[in-house]
């Protein structure tokens, strides 16, 4: 049996070499690729795999939304559509109160990109597109920049007052308010590294237990194989939830700078 | 040292970040089992707090998970 697992790890470790890559290889699955080149001066605005994907996603989420809801009676996907709306709208109700209904497309929006890339991203053979910061980055700056403006915008310099919670005795602020301030400025990139990691991690993890299922051979494979197929399903928790988790921290952050006295 | 040495271990160290996340993890799910068997009327209703905080756990500790891979192989 060991021997036999040997002969199969080198034989399939030798075929690769021979073909120039390693058999573990979780890295090249987020390379980026051109598939139209598109030059413009000194621009380079080429379709990439990414944003074919992306546009995929949101192809997906138009043809969901806008497509299903027809009927008094829904049909099944049109229970799918129903109840994505209902929770991000409850969620904004919840969060932001009666104010917030103005922010819901915005959230929804996000949730809906959020969650459509997620998931098209576990297809086999797709490219996830949030699995790269610059995506999560740009995601999280629209959040936090929109949501600094509008606290500024409806509440001038008492916006401010965010850092400095009520209830707070005095001898304990010059403690607490240049924490706030550095929590505050920290939102973007704890939501933007929040989702990449999740899904970056969850991805080579995939690829990595594959490589073994791999390895293994016929014999042994079946050990791993029973490991994929759970971690798989919970990258799709993990895909749903982080989708959910985007959204309820912009309804919070929104929430911060609608009403500063929390 | 050697670089391909010094990334290995690098790596193995930035894992170990993983064991904070596990331990998170356990915490929030056995209070809330706590939580439930005492009230499981009001159990129901505290789910999504429950992923909620299931979701920022495993993010700290995939933020170490991605650092030992952006180490090994970017």
């Amino acid at each position: 049996m060991a021997t036999t697992a040997a002969e199969a790890v080198s034989g399939t470790e030798a075929a690769a070499a021979a073909e120039g890559h390693k058999v573990i290889d979780p890295i090249h699955q987020f390379e980026i690729e051109r598939i139209i080149p598109i030059r413009i001066g000194d621009l380079d605005l080429s379709l990439t795999n990414s944003g074919l994907w992306a546009l995929i996603a949101v192809g997906a989420v138009c043809l969901l939304m806008l497509t299903a809801p027809t009927r008094l009676i829904p049909t099944r996907l049109q229970s799918v559509a129903e109840s994505l709306y209902e929770l991000v709208f409850g969620m904004t109700q919840e969060v932001l109160g009666a104010q917030g209904r103005g922010y819901f497309p915005f959230v929804f929006t996000l949730f809906a990109f959020i969650l459509a890339a997620n998931l098209l991203g576990l297809i086999p053979g797709a490219f996830t597109v949030t699995s790269h910061i610059i995506i999560t980055l740009a995601l999280a700056l629209i959040v936090f920049i929109g949501a600094t403006v509008i606290g500024f915008i409806k509440h001038g310099a008492g916006y401010m007052r965010l850092f400095m919670p009520a209830g707070v005795p005095a001898p304990l602020l010059p403690f607490v308010v240049p924490i706030e301030i550095i929590s505050y400025f920290i939102r973007p990139f704890s939501l933007s590294i929040r989702l990449f990691a999740n899904m970056m991690a969850g991805h080579m993890m995939l690829k990595v237990i594959a490589g073994f299922v791999i390895m293994l051979g016929v014999l042994a494979g079946w050990l791993p194989l029973m490991a994929l197929v759970a971690i798989y399903a919970l990258e799709l928790l993990v895909a749903v939830l982080q989708a959910y988790v985007f959204a309820l921290l912009t309804c919070l952050y929104l929430n911060d700078a609608l009403h500063v006295d929390h | 040292m050697d670089v391909e040495a010094a990334r290995m271990i690098g790596a193995g160290i930035a894992a170990i970040a993983l064991g904070g996340a596990g331990v998170g993890i356990g915490h929030i799910f056995g209070n809330y089992l706590v939580g439930a068997l005492r009230n499981p009327a009001a159990a129901a209703a505290q789910r999504g707090t429950l992923f909620l905080g299931f979701a920022f756990a495993e993010a700290t500790g995939l933020i170490g998970f991605a650092v030992a891979m952006l180490i090994l192989f970017g």
